[in-house]
């Protein structure tokens, strides 16, 4: 059983809880007096040491189903003490249930010898031993090793070879001549085996490899155009855009004071040196907490671009506990505040009603700027970080450069975020040139990875 | 009732607590049995209002422990959680025996011997005596143990955090100028957090992890009865049915266990046998603390009552 939680804690790992093991050595000990007789409080143990949050917990209570799936009726037999419930029964299940087997029979009757050990056992229809073969077949196999999908045929192909596959193709052939309806059997058991083996290590792959495959996936997915992903791939998208956002928190929201030199602290340093009777042996100086970021984002919504901005004010917007106060603001044609319809709906929601407003129309910056300037140029402080995000493509109409001086004037920095690659800036009616004398910093941001660098700085530089 | 020993099983800690008025899911049962199996703290986390503070003390009044409570806030630090020196009396003291440490170097006759005997004397001003106690470290020096309540951790910084590591992982802590305080026997340590802001993991991983959400339709009932006796069951069932429909409703602040209790206590001094439609509406602020959230919920007041009433025709 210890080497069952063992394999339970590695499949949480797989499942994205982070057991640390101190963490396991509590929840042995925890197992240990609470006793594996009730599977409800087991579980309760386990959730209760292992996972550290909500999320956590739901996935280590699924993680949990998954792996003592339908517990054995039987009591496990001495020599599977470190096979999986799980595994065994999973194999009884798909070896009830295969097609083609004939149930009835006498199999203890048929003339075996001279016969493999597994072609013996299939015929004999053990279940539970064949559960149990095919479970330390799976450890022989390390099958809790698998990481990825595409590993699916190596482990099938290592557990029955390890079952001794080997032995039985050469007893089928010899069978094939000598005793042909015999053979026809236990060729149809074969075929369920490798059903039942594929199943487990399908299941093993679900319970120790989901994560890994997560990763990957995340990994394509950051350094995909955002512009150009597809709709499937939003959602997941979405997903990783609040990972991201996450993890952006944790690194930032620590709290910001800093020493303020040279500003002493009366009251401090008198109460911390009543004890030597006033006199001031130890010195407390004055602290100050740093701003927090106070962002103005305004974001071209129209066409290609649009995509970005989305998931920009998504991230932007999820910053909560590091951002002060952000405003965000959309335009194509013409500029309205959106701050409002992101906090108070859905995503999909919030971008569905912005494009409804004011997508769908040819990008006009210079129009979008100035409209800014009259509505909104007063919530710019010394304070504010401004971040444009477009292709600064304004179809040949004025620029209105002169705004963008004064916007980067009032504030603390102007960020351009271009998601178009450097080469194009400059081409056709890109203004990027003109408008870049103005920014303080101008980058590519076509990618998640580049959105999170992007969003990390402007962060960092209130740190 | 001022049983020492602990729990035998899980099963005792529920009939415990419930003894105490405190009905607790068979989550909460078992968080609370492995606390003291394993001697860790429980983190306890959940919305505003289902009992996480309510759990400390009827753990305290179950096992007729102390309940010492350190309630956190911004800005809390060592001297208001930990210990402090008594300034004061420091003072005063040397003030006092000044006459008396004259008399006593006086003999001496060169400074290096003043020094020495100044130095027999040991850390007199800094010993136990002039140590002023704070919640953590009256906790520790329990004679017969005691629940340590650290409410709502989530309030306080993150420095504050790594001050509780010590006394969390091994029931200890050090002050610098007298060493280190063991705890004479182990607290129950329950700690509790609005999930305000995210803890550090070195924290949680010191910790049993329980989440206490709203209780399901049969618990909640049960504690609605332990905790107003005075109701009949007809209706107890009929609000607590309509407080579960209310929940289903996307509001800012959800009723939680505490308000049902409250509203329990409301209709009995109302005098009320059944849940009527304008009863509910007159009452409904008792359950709703928004604005908003009242106005989301009328127009759907008289749907739920009706379904409540009709849940309980049916079982």
């Amino acid at each position: 059983m210890r080497e069952n939680l063992h394999r339970f804690f590695r499949a949480a790992r797989g499942a994205g809880v982070r057991v640390s093991p101190a963490e396991s050595i509590d929840a042995m000990r925890a197992v240990a007096s609470v006793g594996f007789s009730n599977r409800n409080i087991l579980r309760d143990t386990l959730l209760l040491t292992l996972a550290k949050t909500q999320d956590e917990k739901k996935s280590l209570g699924e993680c949990f189903d998954l792996f003592f799936d339908q517990p054995e009726p039987a009591t496990p037999k001495p020599e599977d003490d470190n096979d999986s419930e799980s595994e065994a029964s999973e194999a009884e299940a798909s070896e009830s249930g295969a097609p083609g087997q004939p149930a009835a029979g006498s199999p203890a009757a048929q003339p075996t010898e001279g016969l493999g050990p597994l072609a013996q056992m299939l015929l004999a229809q053990d279940r539970t031993e064949i559960a149990a073969a095919l479970a330390s077949a799976a450890s022989a196999a390390s099958l809790s090793d698998i990481r990825y999908f595409t590993q699916r045929g190596i482990f099938s192909g290592r557990i029955l070879d390890a079952m001794g596959i080997q032995r039985l193709r050469d007893d089928l052939d010899e069978l094939a001549v000598s005793n042909p309806a015999l053979a026809e059997r236990l060729g149809s058991m074969l075929d369920a085996l490798r059903e039942t083996v594929r199943d487990t290590v399908s299941q093993a792959l679900l319970l120790y490899g989901r994560e890994e495959t997560e990763n990957l996936r995340n990994e394509i997915l950051r350094n995909a155009p955002l512009a150009r992903i597809e709709p499937r791939q939003v959602e997941q998208m979405r997903r990783l855009i609040r990972q991201i956002a996450r993890r952006l928190r944790e690194r930032y929201s620590k709290p910001r004071k800093r020493q303020r030199r040279g500003h002493l602290d009366v009251r401090r340093t008198m109460r911390r040196n009543a004890a030597w009777g006033g006199i001031p042996f130890l010195t407390a100086w004055k602290r100050r907490r740093r701003d927090r970021p106070k962002i103005v984002a305004i974001c071209d919504v129209s066409g290609s671009v649009a995509k970005v901005s989305d998931f920009f004010l998504l991230l932007i917007h999820s910053l909560h506990e590091v951002v002060d106060d952000v405003r965000s603001f959309a335009f194509s044609g013409h500029l309205i505040e959106v701050s409002d319809i992101l906090e108070s709906r859905s995503p999909e929601e919030a971008m569905a009603e912005i494009m409804s407003k004011v997508g769908f129309g040819s990008s006009d910056y210079g129009n979008s700027f100035d409209d800014f300037e009259r509505g909104w140029m007063n919530s710019i402080t010394q304070k504010t970080t401004v971040i444009v995000l477009g292709d600064a493509r304004s179809n040949n109409l004025d620029p209105r450069a002169d705004i963008l001086r004064r916007v980067s004037e009032r504030s603390k920095r102007l960020v351009w975020l271009n998601p178009e690659g450097r080469m194009a800036w400059g081409f056709g009616d890109s203004e990027m040139p003109r408008y870049a004398t103005f920014c303080t910093v101008v980058r590519q941001c076509a990618t998640a990875q580049q959105l999170e660098r992007a969003v990390s700085d402007i962060v960092a530089t209130y740190q | 009732m001022a049983e020492q020993r602990a729990a035998a099983s899980i099963e005792a800690v529920e009939t415990g607590l419930a003894a105490q008025g405190y009905i607790a899911s068979r989550q909460i049962a078992t968080a609370v049995y492995l606390a003291e199996q394993i001697e860790k703290p429980i983190l306890v986390e959940g919305p505003a209002g289902v009992g996480k503070t309510e759990l400390a003390k009827a753990i305290a009044a179950w096992r007729g422990l102390k309940m010492i409570r350190l309630q956190c806030y911004e800005g809390l630090d060592e001297a208001k959680a930990l210990y402090e020196w008594k300034y004061a009396k420091q003072l005063l003291y040397t003030q006092i025996l000044k006459d008396k440490l004259g008399e006593v170097l006086g003999g001496a006759p060169t400074l290096e011997a003043a020094l020495a005997q100044l130095h027999d004397f040991g850390d007199v001003f800094f010993s136990k005596e002039f140590v002023e106690p704070r919640p953590l470290l009256q906790a520790l020096e329990q004679p017969k143990g005691c629940v340590l309540l650290i409410d709502e951790i989530d309030k306080s910084d993150a420095e504050f955090e790594s001050l509780l590591l010590e006394i969390l992982s091994d029931f200890q802590v050090t002050i610098p100028e007298l060493g280190t305080v063991v705890a004479v026997a182990a607290p129950t340590v329950i700690l509790t957090s609005n999930s305000e802001r995210d803890l550090g993991d070195a924290l949680k991983r010191r910790c049993l992890h329980l989440h206490i959400g709203f209780p399901e339709q049969k618990l909640e009932e049960r504690i609605v009865e332990s905790r107003v006796p005075g109701i009949s069951q007809m209706l107890r069932k009929q609000m607590v049915g309509f407080i579960h429909e209310l929940r289903t409703l996307d509001l800012k602040k959800q009723p939680s266990v505490s308000e049902t209790i409250d509203w329990a206590r409301v209709l009995v001094l109302l005098q009320a046998t059944e849940l009527g439609h304008e009863m509910v509406k007159d009452t409904l602020n008792v359950l709703l603390k928004y604005e908003a959230d009242i106005e989301v919920a009328l127009p759907q007041v008289s749907t739920f009552v009706a379904k409540a009433s009709r849940h309980n025709v049916f079982g």
